[in-house]
């Protein structure tokens, strides 16, 4: 094996069996998948008890709305409703009382609900639904005109928007604004956290190599520059297996949730059931809220290309982290302690900031000139690009701008050689911009 | 013959003048002590030895032929400011360092094995660095240092974190690896230490060397023409002065200088005639005085300059 071989596996496994490491590499998935997961399943248990309505109808117009079905139970009493406040009256099975006082389609406050426990949501909607169709009803025959009903019924649309892409060729890919710029986001920060974080880990373990003195036994044996190269390659190897960990763990997580809540997000069983359900025959099919909302994520992300932002994410992420990486390390050489480092590594987090708040105003204007131009600039182009990418960007920009990027980290790469390779062995001077210049030009 | 040779070296930092027109010649399987003050570029000098840093001008030939940074697998150096990684386990930190001086998996293991017997600590194998003392971890350095079985050995005050036993233990490494054949260079403030150990040493100060040589020969030149002489009898002499006299247990100390150019034997002579000699010896300076008065006196050079 090579030397800068031998130090990209220290770099490496030494990291990777770290403890900090493996419980965010595991814990990230399940909190990503919870996060998801938790909120769909508690929405999706049914309150199976049987609710127990006492109505109190005071004008007896109701008694043909208030219809009793499986979940929800009304019973019509004609009892003051003082007796049901006392507790020896109370029924245990009684859920509410329901209060109509008068004429709903004149005064439409004149219905109220009494409970012990907080009505849920849903029962109240129901109620109010219940009552709200039937006064309608009742408004409309006072109309006297045939087939009315059916004539408001029809008159009622609900629009459902698409966007649909034309690609080069002019065919038509449905896609979702909205969506796409989910992803984009999701992997601009992804890349802005990798950078921060394995940035900083690369200026750490410089500095610690440094203070510790192990660097003066090593570059007796390695050149500076490759025990550089050894732990920004190891480090950013460090990272891949994390992404890609955490995409399969959340992959294989979430199939084991969906499975087990009966299979009800399984994609698959989803996409069929959206080819079966062509636009017309929606209606026959209940659907619920949550599986369309689903379906239409899925069909959205069949217009979004997968493998090109998968492919373009690992080149944005590398080619950022290697440009930012080893400006980190340089600065870790310079430097002989922590406090030092955060003065030092400012110029370089400044614009890390700065791309990730560009990014949120591209997102906004994907063609506009801030985002063309951050997304050429190699500093911000990592973060910009992966956000403007879903929204078509032409193929000669991301050329250009990752050929930028590739010359940029080159350049870095070089230059923060040289200012390694002095500062790793340079103790107790104080280092100022102009010293590193100097170091620069050495020989 | 010689196995490393320095010619003219000269390396500039930023306008100071680090190493001037150094050149020493150290021949194989001895200690060659290299000595100065602080900051007089003796760092610098082993840095450039070890391919870490390139002189301006100048060359260095090992085993007469021009330094590659390839030769850095037949140089073992161990700075003075040595490190390790705390939180890496001793094993396996020392099979790191023994790969990447180019060892194989196999030669390291094997390596390891005997020098971590040799020293008696199998036992630290699998301790994290941090939990060693000083002392222990300058032994796994000596180790990590000597273990690919190179020519040429640099040691940067070896002996700084020992206690009396483990330094005495290191010196007879250190004598057993020359008697082996390897060549060592010896940079230290102990001038006791050289004395015992160097046959040939070099005084850098202010980037230039100041004085090099044999010890032995170093230390007779600076001669002082002083000498202890232990008698029956107070002795006296016109061709001598005399520094100090005392009687102790019923001996005669008597410590004087030569002011005649005299051979020791005809002076011996005449003093045997006057009473029974106990002993009689030389007094040479220590490397110590010597070191404090060449330094002192190229400073009152440049000074005057």
């Amino acid at each position: 094996m090579t030397k800068i071989g031998i130090i990209i596996r220290r770099e490496y496994s030494s990291r990777v069996m770290k403890k900090s490491f493996l419980l965010l590499t595991f814990l990230t998935p399940l909190l990503f998948v919870a996060m998801i997961m938790i909120p769909l399943w508690l929405s999706s248990i049914e309150d199976d008890t049987i609710k127990n309505i006492i109505v109190i109808d005071k004008t007896g117009i109701y008694h043909d709305a208030l219809k009793s079905n499986e979940t929800c139970t009304f019973l019509f009493s004609d009892a003051p409703l003082d007796n049901y406040k006392r507790t020896e009256n109370k029924k245990s099975d009684m859920t509410a009382v329901l209060y109509i006082t008068a004429d709903l389609s004149k005064q439409p406050d004149a219905v109220k609900i009494y409970s012990e426990k907080q009505v849920n949501v849903e029962l109240k909607s129901y109620i109010s639904g219940l009552l709200e169709d039937y006064i309608q009803k009742q408004n409309l025959n006072a109309y006297n005109i045939p087939n009315l009903k059916e004539v408001v019924e029809k008159s009622k649309t609900k629009l459902d928007v698409k966007t649909i892409k034309w690609d080069a060729e002019g065919k038509e890919k449905e896609a979702s604004a909205e969506l796409a710029l989910i992803i984009g986001m999701i992997s601009a920060f992804l890349i802005y956290i990798f950078i921060m974080s394995y940035g900083s880990q690369v200026m750490s373990g410089v500095l610690q190599e440094k203070t510790s003195r192990i660097v003066e036994v090593i570059i007796s044996s390695v050149k500076p520059f490759e025990l550089m190269m050894g732990k920004i390659i190891g480090i950013a190897l460090v990272g891949l297996t994390q992404f890609f960990l955490w995409i399969a763990l959340t992959l294989i997580i979430s199939a084991g949730v969906s499975s087990f809540m009966g299979g009800s997000f399984n994609p698959e069983a989803l996409q069929t059931a959206q080819q079966i359900n062509m636009p017309g025959m929606q209606t026959n099919v209940p659907q619920t809220e949550t599986q369309a909302m689903i379906t239409d994520i899925y069909t959205s992300l069949n217009g979004f290309d997968f493998f090109k932002t998968l492919v373009l994410f690992i080149i944005y992420f590398l080619g950022g982290y290697l440009l930012y990486a080893s400006l980190f390390a340089a600065i870790g050489s310079a430097v002989d302690n922590e406090t030092d480092t955060q003065q030092f590594s400012m110029p370089l987090t400044i614009p890390i900031l700065f791309a990730i708040y560009a990014a949120i105003y591209s997102a906004q204007n994907p063609d506009g000139p801030l985002a063309f131009w951050c997304s050429l600039i190699p500093f911000t182009s990592p973060i910009v690009m992966m956000v403007r990418l879903p929204f078509d960007v032409p193929a000669w920009e991301i050329a250009l701008s990752v050929f930028i990027l590739i010359l940029s980290f080159i350049g870095t790469t070089w230059m923060a050689g040289k200012i390694y390779r002095t500062g790793i062995l340079m103790y107790g001077k104080k280092v100022s911009w102009k010293e590193l210049w100097k170091w620069l030009t050495y020989k | 013959m010689n196995l490393l040779e320095v010619n003219n070296v000269v390396k500039q930092y930023s306008g100071q003048l680090a190493l001037d027109g150094v050149s020493l010649t150290v021949p194989k399987g001895t200690v060659y002590g290299l000595l100065g003050p602080n900051g007089a570029g003796k760092t610098t000098l082993i840095r450039i030895i070890n391919c870490i840093t390139a002189p301006d001008s100048g060359e260095i030939l090992l085993s007469g032929k021009k330094l590659s940074p390839k030769d850095v697998r037949n140089i073992g150096y161990l700075p003075e400011e040595r490190g390790l990684y705390k939180k890496m386990k001793v094993g396996e930190q020392a099979m790191y360092l023994a790969q990447l001086k180019g060892m194989t998996k196999h030669d390291a293991t094997k390596a390891l094995k005997y020098w971590f017997e040799k020293f008696e600590i199998q036992s630290w194998w699998n301790k994290k660095v941090e939990e060693l003392s000083k002392g222990m971890a300058q032994k796994v350095q000596f180790i990590t240092t000597i273990l690919h079985d190179p020519d040429l050995l640099i040691f940067d005050e070896p002996f700084s974190g020992f206690d009396p036993v483990n330094a005495d233990m290191l010196k007879k490494e250190i004598l057993a690896l020359r008697d082996k054949g390897t060549t060592i260079i010896f940079s230290t403030h102990n001038m006791e230490s050289v004395e015992e150990l160097c046959e040939n040493i070099s005084l850098v100060n202010k980037a230039h060397i100041v004085l090099q040589g044999n010890v032995a020969e170093i230390r007779a030149s600076h001669s002082t023409r002083t000498l202890l002489v232990r008698s029956a009898a107070p002795v006296t002499s016109d061709s001598c002065e005399i520094i100090s006299q005392n009687k102790v247990n019923g001996v005669f100390e008597t410590s004087l200088r030569k002011i005649k150019e005299m051979s020791n034997n005809d002076f011996l002579t005449e003093l045997m005639k006057q009473t029974e000699i106990h002993s009689f010896e030389e007094l040479l300076p220590t490397m110590n005085d010597i070191f404090i008065s060449t330094v002192k006196n190229t400073e009152n050079i440049n000074s005057r300059l």
